[in-house]
C-alpha cells in the first residue's frame, strides 16, 4: 500500500503526516492525531456523525480519504470555540436544548455553523434542509432547529 | 391538573426549573468520552467474522492467511473458547446463547470467528482473509411454520426441547373472556404486526477489555445501559477461570444512545474479555453499523390477533389478544423472569374493561436473536398498538367517532388506583382532561370539517387518536428481578465540608441528562445547588449497585432513591443544626436550605452550615460525615400515559404520507425539568413516527436481511420529522417520593397507533379497516389502486 506525505491545517494549526493510501480522514483525525471530538455512526455516509469543515464546506470525514486533504483547511468540532469563547451555534445547542446522547452533536455543529456561514438568516425549512444529512435519534430535531435560529440570531 | 410551584430559586434549580444541561461543555466542545475515545497503551483491535448463511454447518475454519498478515496476532473460534468453556453464554431472559459456534451457524451476521491485531484497518484485513467453509442448510423464517406441529426442531443444543417455543405465557381469565366474547353485541378482530425493528442509535455497541494479569483485574469500558447487571453475569460466567467479582470493574462512559438495545450482553463483548485475557494486552472491539443493524438485539416481531367486544352503545366489554412471537435464534431480550412478554398485560389500556385475556407464543427461527425493549418498558408499545388500532376499529364499526368513544370508555378518575383486571393496580390517572386537551390544542372539531370538505373534493386527508397507558419503573421486588436480581435502583450522597455534594447512582444515562435532573433532585430535597451537586454513574467500582436505565425507571427508581438519600441526609443535618443552635429538634423548621427556629427565624442554619460543622463541630457520640445511601424497592409501578392527535395528509398520486400536525399531551406526574422532559417526548415521537412510516428488518425466505444498513434502514430525517407540539397534564404518582412517574418511552408508546389511526382514518371511507405499519407509501399506494382511488 502506497504512502502519502501530506500538510494539512488543522483548526489553524498545520499538522504533517505520512499517511496509508486506504487511510479515511476521519480515523485520520481520530487515530493519527487523537482529536476524538469527531464521531462514527456509519460506514454509508448517512448519518453525518463524522461532518467536518472542509475548506468551507461540511463533508463527513468516512467517506474523504487523508491522502486528499493535502493542502487543505479543516475545521473539526475542536475548533469552533475560539480564545475560550464558544461558538454562537455551541451556545445554541446548549440554550436549546439541542442535544442529548450528544453523539450526533459534533456533526450537527459543523454542519449548522457551515450553513450560518453562507446563510446568515436561514428560514426553518432551509435549517431541515442542510442538517438532512445528520440523524440524531435523540432529539426529533425540533430542538437542533431552535439551537441554530438561536445562533442566526445571536450572529446578526 | 395542577400548576407546579417551584419551591426552590433559580440559584438552587430544584425540581421545575428548566435547568440548563450540566453534561453539554463537554459534548458541544466534542470533549465526551465514548467507548471508542478510550486508548490505552498497547491495545489491541479485535474484528468479527460473521456467517453469510443463515443456517449452516460449519465445515472449516482457515486462518492461515489470516495469520500470515503483518500485525495479526490470533484468531479466536469457537474451540479455542470452548477450551475455557467459554463459548457459551446465558441471555438476560435465561436462554442461552453461543458466544462462538463450534460447527453450526443459525442466523445471517452471527459471530463465527474474530481476529487480534495491532491495528484496526489490519483487524479488518485480517477478517476478511480467513476463509470459512460452510454447508448450506435450510433456515426457518417464517414463525407460523417454525410455531406448526412437527416443524424441524432448532435448538438441538437444548435437551429438553421437542419444539420451537421458546416460552408460552397468558395473562387473564380465558373462558371468561371467551363467554363475554360470545355475548358482546358487537365485536372487531384485526390481525395486527407490530414489525422487526431497531434501536439505531447513533453510537454502535463496543467495548475496550483490558485485563491485568498482575493484578488479576479486569476492566471493561462497554457500552452498557446496565454496569451493574453485567458485572454480576461476567463474574456468574467467568467465575471459574478466576474472574471473581470484586475484581470486575465495568465502566460505562458516555453512551451515544441505549434505547434498549445496550441492555444485552453481545457475544462481541465477551470475545473482546476472552481475547485480553488470554493475550495479555487490552483489546477494543467496535461494531460497525452494519453489524449494529444485522446482528444486535432486535425489537418488536409480534404477530397479534387483536379481538374486542362491546355493546351496540360502545361501551367496551371484552379484549381478546392472542400473539406470536418472533424471537429469532434466542431468547435475548432482557425481560424480568416472571414476565417472559414484559408488561403486554397492560394490552387494557386507559380503558374499564372488565373481560380480557392475553397470550404470547414465543418461537425460534433462524434469524438474529432480541426482543428487546426498544424505547419500551418491555412489550407495553405493542399493547398500546394493539388497543389503539383495535379502539379505532371499534370506533368505524359503530360510526362513532373515536373521540367519543374513548371518552366513554375510559377509566375515571375516581377508580383510581385502578385494579386492572389483568393484575395491574394502575397508581394514578385522569385520562379524559388529556385527550380534552389534544383536542382543543389542535382544534379538532375544525379538523372534522375539513376532512369532511376535502373528501367531497376526493383528498386523503386523516386525524389519529391513540390515548395510551403506559406502566413503567420496574420495579416491586416481589414481583421484580433479572436472572435473579431483584430490579430496585440506588443513590449514594456525600455531602462535603464545605457544602457541596458528590451524588453516585445505580443507573446509567445515555442521553437522558441524568447529570442535571438527579442533582436538580437532591437540590430540592436538600437545598444544594443543584450546580453543587457532582453526578456520577456507570463506574461499577464506585456507584452503589444497581440494575441500570431501561424501561423508564431511572426517575421511578433511582430518581426515587436520590430523595430517599438526601431525607436521611436532611435528618442528621437537623440533629446538626439543633446542636450549632442550642436547641431540640423538634423546635427547627426546615424550609429549603436551611433550618431555622421556630418563632426566632432570625436564628437558623444553612445545610452547609449544618455540613461543615458534620466534620468540624459534630456533637460527642454522633458519627462525624453527612452521607447517605439508598436502595430504592418501589411499592409498585408507575403509570404515565397521554393523547396524542395526529393530522396527515395522503397524496392519491404516490400514497405518500405526509404528518401534518402532531400534538402530544403527556402526564408523567410531577416534573424535574420541564425542558429535558419535552426534548425526552420530541425525540420518542421521532422514534415512534419512524416504525409507523419507515423503519423494518425484513428477510428474504433464504433468511438474508433486506434492510442491515442506513442505505436501507430508514431513520428519518430532519426532513420527514414534523414540529412536534407537546402540552402536559400533571396527576402525581401516589407513591412515588415525589410523585413523578417515568416519561422516556411514552411518546414511542403512543406515537405509532396515532400515526396509523390517522391514515387509516383518511381511507375509512374506502372501507379500510387496518394497515400494518411501516404505512410505506407502496402499501398506500396498492390500496389506493384496489380501491380505484388512484389520482
Amino acid at each position: 500500500m502506497s504512502q502519502h506525505k501530506i500538510s494539512v491545517t488543522i483548526n489553524g494549526a498545520v499538522r504533517e503526516a505520512e499517511v496509508e493510501s486506504r487511510l479515511l480522514l476521519v480515523h485520520f483525525l481520530r487515530e493519527n492525531l487523537r482529536m476524538t471530538g469527531t464521531h462514527i455512526g456509519c460506514d454509508t455516509s448517512h448519518c453525518g456523525a463524522c461532518t467536518v469543515v472542509l475548506d468551507g464546506n461540511p463533508v463527513k470525514s468516512c467517506t474523504v480519504l487523508a491522502a486528499q486533504v493535502d493542502g487543505a483547511k479543516i475545521t473539526t468540532v475542536e475548533g469552533l470555540e475560539q480564545g475560550g469563547k464558544l461558538h454562537a451555534v455551541q451556545e445554541g445547542f446548549h440554550e436549546k436544548h439541542g442535544l442529548q446522547c450528544g453523539y450526533c452533536t459534533p456533526g450537527m455543529l459543523m454542519t449548522t455553523s457551515a450553513l450560518l456561514e453562507r446563510n446568515k438568516n436561514p428560514s426553518e425549512q432551509e435549517i431541515r434542509e442542510a442538517i438532512a444529512g445528520n440523524l440524531c435519534r435523540c432529539t426529533g430535531y425540533v430542538n437542533i432547529i431552535k439551537a441554530v435560529q438561536f445562533a442566526a440570531a445571536k450572529m446578526a | 391538573m395542577t400548576t407546579p410551584t417551584l419551591k426552590t430559586s433559580a440559584k438552587v434549580c430544584g425540581m421545575g426549573h428548566s435547568m440548563k444541561r450540566k453534561e453539554d461543555p463537554r459534548f458541544i466542545r466534542g470533549q465526551g468520552r465514548y467507548v471508542d475515545d478510550v486508548t490505552l497503551p498497547g491495545m489491541l483491535y479485535m474484528d468479527i467474522v460473521r456467517s453469510p448463511y443463515a443456517h449452516a454447518k460449519i465445515k472449516k475454519i482457515d486462518t492461515a492467511k489470516a495469520l500470515k498478515i503483518p500485525g495479526v496476532l490470533a484468531v479466536i473460534d469457537g474451540p479455542t473458547l470452548a477450551k475455557y468453556n467459554l463459548h457459551w453464554m446465558p441471555t438476560l431472559s435465561s436462554d442461552t446463547q453461543m458466544v462462538l459456534p463450534i460447527d453450526e451457524v443459525m442466523y445471517q451476521a452471527q459471530e463465527v470467528c474474530a481476529v487480534i491485531a495491532t491495528e484496526r484497518y489490519i483487524a479488518a484485513d485480517g477478517a476478511d482473509a480467513v476463509e470459512v467453509e460452510y454447508e448450506p442448510l435450510t433456515p426457518m423464517i417464517d414463525p407460523f411454520q417454525s410455531f406448526a406441529p412437527g416443524a424441524e426442531v432448532l435448538r438441538k443444543d437444548k435437551k429438553d426441547q421437542k419444539d420451537n417455543l421458546a416460552f408460552h405465557w397468558e395473562a387473564g381469565d380465558r373462558a371468561d373472556t371467551d363467554q363475554a366474547m360470545k355475548n358482546a353485541e358487537v365485536v372487531v378482530t384485526e390481525n395486527v404486526y407490530l414489525p422487526r425493528i431497531h434501536v439505531a442509535s447513533m453510537e454502535t455497541c463496543g467495548c475496550v477489555a483490558d485485563f491485568d494479569a498482575a493484578q488479576g483485574k479486569l476492566t471493561v469500558y462497554m457500552t452498557t445501559q446496565a454496569p451493574h447487571a453485567v458485572r454480576t453475569v461476567f463474574a456468574l460466567v467467568a467465575g471459574h477461570v478466576g474472574l471473581s467479582e470484586e475484581r470486575i470493574r465495568i465502566i460505562s462512559p458516555d453512551i451515544g444512545g441505549g434505547f434498549g438495545g445496550k441492555v444485552p450482553v453481545y457475544p462481541g463483548y465477551v470475545i473482546a474479555v476472552a481475547a485480553s485475557v488470554v493475550i495479555g494486552k487490552p483489546v477494543k472491539w467496535i461494531e460497525d453499523r452494519m453489524e449494529n443493524l444485522q446482528a444486535d438485539s432486535f425489537a418488536r416481531d409480534y404477530h397479534m390477533k387483536v379481538e374486542l367486544g362491546a355493546k351496540k352503545d360502545g361501551t367496551m366489554t371484552a379484549l381478546r389478544i392472542k400473539t406470536l412471537a418472533d424471537h429469532g435464534y434466542t431468547n435475548a431480550s432482557a425481560n424480568p423472569s416472571k414476565f417472559p412478554a414484559g408488561m403486554f398485560s397492560i394490552c387494557t389500556g386507559s380503558y374499564d374493561l372488565k373481560h380480557a385475556f392475553c397470550e404470547v407464543d414465543a418461537v425460534y427461527t433462524h434469524k438474529p436473536p432480541g426482543g428487546v425493549a426498544y424505547r419500551c418498558s418491555f412489550r407495553v408499545t405493542e399493547a398500546a398498538h394493539a388497543i389503539e388500532r383495535i379502539t379505532d376499529a371499534l370506533a368505524q364499526k359503530l360510526n362513532m367517532d373515536p373521540a367519543e368513544l374513548r371518552m366513554k370508555n375510559f377509566i375515571k378518575r375516581e377508580q383510581f388506583p385502578y385494579k386492572s383486571v389483568l393484575g395491574w393496580e394502575y397508581d394514578s390517572g385522569d385520562y379524559a382532561p388529556a385527550l380534552k386537551l389534544a383536542m382543543d390544542t389542535i382544534g379538532y372539531d375544525a379538523l372534522r370539517k375539513e376532512q369532511a370538505e376535502k373528501r367531497k373534493k376526493g383528498e386523503l386527508m386523516g386525524i389519529g387518536i391513540c390515548s395510551f397507558t403506559e406502566i413503567v419503573g420496574a420495579g416491586p421486588s416481589k414481583d421484580f428481578d433479572i436472572l435473579g436480581i431483584k430490579m430496585f435502583d440506588s443513590a449514594e450522597i456525600r455531602v462535603h465540608p464545605t457544602g457541596k455534594a458528590l451524588a453516585r447512582f445505580g443507573t446509567k444515562s445515555q442521553g437522558q441528562g441524568h447529570e442535571t435532573t438527579y442533582a436538580q433532585i437532591v437540590a430540592e430535597e436538600l437545598g444544594i445547588p443543584a450546580s453543587d451537586v457532582q453526578v456520577e454513574e456507570g463506574d461499577t467500582d464506585t456507584a452503589p449497585y444497581g440494575l441500570g436505565t431501561y424501561a423508564s425507571r431511572s426517575t421511578p427508581t433511582s430518581g426515587a432513591a436520590a430523595a430517599m438519600a438526601a431525607r436521611k441526609i436532611r435528618d442528621k443535618a437537623r440533629k446538626l443544626a439543633a446542636h450549632l443552635l442550642e436547641v431540640k429538634e423538634e423546635d427547627l423548621v426546615w424550609e429549603v436550605g436551611k433550618f431555622s427556629v421556630k418563632g426566632a427565624p432570625q436564628k437558623s442554619k444553612t445545610i452547609q452550615e449544618c455540613a461543615f460543622a458534620a466534620y468540624t463541630n459534630h456533637p460527642q457520640g454522633m458519627e462525624a460525615g453527612l452521607e447517605a445511601t439508598h436502595y430504592y424497592d418501589p411499592p409498585n409501578l408507575t403509570f404515565p400515559f397521554g393523547s396524542y392527535i395526529c393530522v396527515v395528509d395522503i397524496d392519491r398520486g404516490t400514497g405518500d404520507v405526509k404528518v401534518r400536525r402532531f400534538v402530544a399531551i403527556d402526564d408523567c406526574g410531577n416534573i424535574i425539568n420541564p425542558m429535558i422532559v419535552d426534548g425526552q417526548i420530541h425525540g420518542g415521537l421521532n422514534q415512534g413516527l419512524a416504525p409507523a412510516l419507515y423503519e423494518q428488518i425484513t428477510y428474504d425466505p433464504d433468511g438474508n436481511i433486506t434492510g442491515g444498513s442506513f442505505v436501507d434502514y430508514y431513520v428519518p430525517t430532519s426532513l420527514e420529522s414534523p414540529n412536534w407540539e407537546t402540552g402536559k397534564t400533571i396527576t402525581p404518582s401516589p407513591h412515588h417520593p415525589f410523585g413523578a412517574k417515568g416519561v422516556g418511552e411514552s411518546p414511542t408508546v403512543g406515537a405509532p397507533p396515532a400515526i396509523a389511526n390517522a391514515v387509516v382514518d383518511a381511507l375509512r371511507h374506502l372501507g379500510v379497516t387496518h394497515i400494518d405499519i411501516p404505512i410505506t407509501p407502496e402499501k398506500v399506494w396498492t390500496i389506493l389502486k384496489e380501491k380505484g382511488a388512484l389520482a
